[in-house]
């Protein structure tokens, strides 16, 4: 027995190893759907939502949001719970599969169809309906970004685009002046005049400038421009406001079941860009993978630096000299940003369907938009909330005009790229888009057979 | 030191099973009395969820809908999937730079501090790496080795020396995470040895000084061998730790640049989280599992870990 029982404990001690290599005891069954109108309170008796956000800088805005909408709703007691983006994502996903997730969560474009195409989010259509949501009040097509085959699983809140935050200083010191900056020009074969400025405002350590034949592109001082990174699939900052412009798209439409990685002129955007890096003017990939592009602006270390307008505040807490923001250069079809926005949903396994739907109901409101805009943290889904947001900006001294003359150009914006396999899609290209700006291989060689694996996973 | 070393003789006894059959001792019923309450807590929080796991890896568990069983195609799958076998082969690398050196190190620390220092804030120091939480380690090594704002670096161009992106480049960053985890568990790896080293009774190196035997003869005729036991006890659970090394990664280079360093473990969060595949991810830490009980038992039988000459 003694040996029998030795050789059991081997046994489960060896099995025990398993157990750190799977990451955690398995869940239990996904939790239930209860229905609309499950466990409707009892009259009198308060209801507890609770509300999560991943953005630190919002939680102001939408605690004085829920306290106005507790003040109008005393039977509901909302409670907002803020975690970064990372953790956020974990924690909605395994409060789901543990039945904790919670009732109403901010949520992301290319986040909900996966969500919803596993049922976790409640069809808020017919609410929207009943209620008379009037939808056409939400700027541009935000709206639609969240509905599917005659269902809607969010009311957007929010909008963002893309713009070209630069250093006074720096720029300054090149002789570039602000309207070079914001007329500048692109192309994927010859750079344009946005292809110059890079040049120009590239400086290595000997104070030598990018368009000097004496400039040494491994020790360079100052980039001219720092993209945050590879982009993985969709560049909304590093890559898509150059692609676009050539009149490219990553799909053709919503849902599109065909991506569009292979085509010459997202490969020649590319191909530049990585030659960019090679020459010095843009701040290789390798510098920025592991602090991000922001991290190193606010340093210093360049002169031009492309990202989204849920920045602004970042850069008006960290930068260390004085900054602006100026227009995307123009295009062989004008100036493009992506236009994305975030929207609340409503998860399906809360018990309080009713009182979450009044939750994300005035949380998409007018009054709540422009209590937001007042925060000045975001641009609201509503013109007054912007016109708050943009006022609230100016009183800190800063011009956001580049944002938001951008999302009122005509066709100056294309909608994020929504698809299902999202995540599937993120894993094929995050390694070829790394590849590409390390110079391991040539875009021509490899978007073409990744597009083909991305296209295969709809098949 | 007692568990570790009944722990070695434990698998030791599984790997080479040629003790003679003994009868039933009564001592082995007081013995079972006092593992109880460990063996119900093993049960429950690692036995049970371990079969759990199994069962998993033979469903298609995209963690919100119910599992449907699919056999043994999340198996297939594995074999055809060539992320799977660079993960395995970057895990094996990692190894490869991680044991050699950490081991070495330790050995040298080890009899270091056995032969020059009693100091108790030395030894103390030398394990102040391995206090630090994981996460705090590779975010600390994060900064110091980023090609623009870490001192590392800064360092290298004050001497004259190119920038390196450490994390950044595919061929420095599984060499720096090796780096970084040597760093933080060689105290650790030492401290076992010096224990080790401390069992050896002093009488042993008495005589050996008495026949005339040099202080290096000493060490390799005298310490490593009464220091295999504990060796072993090292290598096996410092291999393991290794093979699914996941913290550092995470903090500092989430399996990038280009999968140079997308490890198992990180291949099965990643499967398993970000893209739902729980019983795909299941499937391969089934796989690694068994590759780290090959593993071992080979470890075991190549050093004789059954064995003691003191």
């Amino acid at each position: 027995m003694n040996r029998h029982l030795s050789l059991a404990l081997v046994w489960l001690l060896v099995i025990s190893l398993l157990l750190s290599a799977c990451g955690g005891a398995p869940a239990e069954s996904p939790a239930p759907a209860p229905g609309p109108d499950a466990a409707a309170p009892a009259a009198g008796q308060t209801v507890t939502i609770n509300y999560w956000l991943w953005d630190a800088n919002q939680l102001p805005a939408y605690q004085k949001c829920a306290d106005d909408f507790m003040a109008a709703n005393p039977n509901i007691k909302v409670v907002i719970t803020q975690s970064g983006w990372g953790d956020y994502w974990n924690n909605v996903q395994t409060g789901m599969v543990a039945g904790t997730a919670p009732d109403v969560f901010t949520n992301h474009l290319a986040k909900y169809p996966e969500f919803a195409s596993k049922g976790q989010l409640v069809d808020i259509q017919p609410q929207v309906e009943a209620d008379g949501v009037d939808l056409s009040v939400y700027i541009g097509q935000l709206a639609d970004l969240w509905a599917r085959d005659g269902k809607r699983y969010g009311l957007p809140k929010d909008w963002d685009t893309i713009a070209i935050v630069y250093n006074k200083d720096a720029v300054a010191a090149a002789g570039v002046t602000e309207e070079e900056l914001n007329n500048a020009t692109w192309d994927p074969q010859t750079g344009g005049t946005f292809g110059e400025l890079l040049a120009k405002l590239s400086v290595d350590e000997n104070g030598n400038n990018g368009l000097s034949p004496d400039f040494n592109p491994a020790r360079v001082k100052q980039y001219g421009l720092i993209i945050n990174g590879a982009g993985e699939a969709y560049g909304q900052t590093e890559w898509s406001w150059l692609a676009a412009t050539t009149g490219w798209r990553h799909i053709d439409e919503l849902y599109a079941t065909k991506y569009n990685f292979d085509d010459p002129r997202f490969i020649a955007t590319i191909q530049w860009l990585a030659d960019m890096m090679k020459q010095g003017y843009v701040m290789p990939l390798e510098q920025v993978t592991s602090l991000g592009g922001a991290a190193a602006f606010n340093s210093g270390l360049g002169a031009l630096h492309s990202n989204g307008s849920w920045m602004i505040g970042e850069f008006a807490n960290n930068a260390t000299f004085p900054f602006g923001f100026a227009r995307l250069p123009i295009g062989p079809e004008g100036r493009k940003s992506m236009f994305n926005g975030l929207a609340d949903s409503i998860w399906v396994g809360t018990k309080h369907p009713n009182e979450a739907w009044q939750w994300v109901k005035y949380a998409a409101s007018k009054a709540c938009a422009d209590t937001v805009g007042e925060f000045g943290v975001v641009f609201p889904a509503q013109q007054s909330g912007v016109d708050k947001a943009v006022a609230a900006y100016q009183a800190r001294g800063i011009d956001v005009s580049a944002f938001t003359l951008q999302a009122l150009e005509p066709g100056g914006t294309f909608l994020f790229p929504i698809t299902d396999h999202a995540s599937e899609i993120t894993a094929i290209m995050s390694p070829v888009m790394q590849s590409i700006f390390l110079g391991q291989v040539d875009a021509a060689t490899a978007l073409p057979q990744a597009n083909a694996q991305i296209n295969a996973l709809f098949q | 030191m007692a568990t570790q070393r009944s722990a070695i003789a434990l698998t030791g006894e599984a790997v080479r099973a040629r003790r003679p059959q003994r009868r039933f001792h009564p001592e082995a019923f007081t013995a079972f009395l006092f593992i109880l309450p460990s063996l119900i807590g093993f049960t429950v929080f690692y036995a049970a969820p371990a079969v759990r796991g199994l069962w998993i890896s033979f469903t298609n568990w995209d963690l919100l809908r119910p599992p449907q069983f699919v056999g043994l195609s999340n198996y297939v799958r594995l074999f055809q999937d060539g992320e799977f076998w660079n993960a395995l082969g970057v895990t094996v690398y990692y190894v490869l730079l991680n044991i050699p050196l950490q081991t070495l190190l330790a050995i040298i620390i080890a009899v270091m501090m056995h032969r020059l220092t009693q100091s108790m804030l030395i030894r103390g120091l030398i394990i102040l790496p391995w206090l630090m939480p994981p996460v705090v380690v590779g975010l600390i090594w994060l900064w110091l080795l980023d090609p623009n704002l870490g001192i590392v670096n800064i360092a290298l161009k004050a001497m004259g020396l190119p920038m390196i992106a450490f994390l950044g480049l595919p061929q420095w960053a599984m060499p720096s995470i090796a780096m970084i985890n040597i760093w933080q568990y060689v105290g650790y790896t030492a401290l076992l040895i010096f224990a080790g080293l401390q069992s050896i009774p002093g009488s042993v190196y008495e005589a050996a000084s008495i026949d005339g035997a040099s202080e290096t003869q000493m060490f390799w005729k005298v310490t490593i061998p009464l220091l295999r036991p504990v060796l072993v006890f090292v290598i096996v659970t410092s291999v393991i730790g290794s093979f699914q090394i996941f913290d550092t990664i995470a903090i500092t280079t989430k399996g990038g640049p280009v999968n140079a360093t997308k490890v198992l473990n990180w291949y099965i969060y990643e499967q398993a989280f970000s893209r739902f595949n729980m019983g795909y991810a299941t499937a391969i830490s089934i796989v690694l599992f068994l590759i780290l009980i090959f593993v071992s038992m080979i470890q075991m039988r190549i050093l004789r870990a059954g064995e003691s000459d003191l």
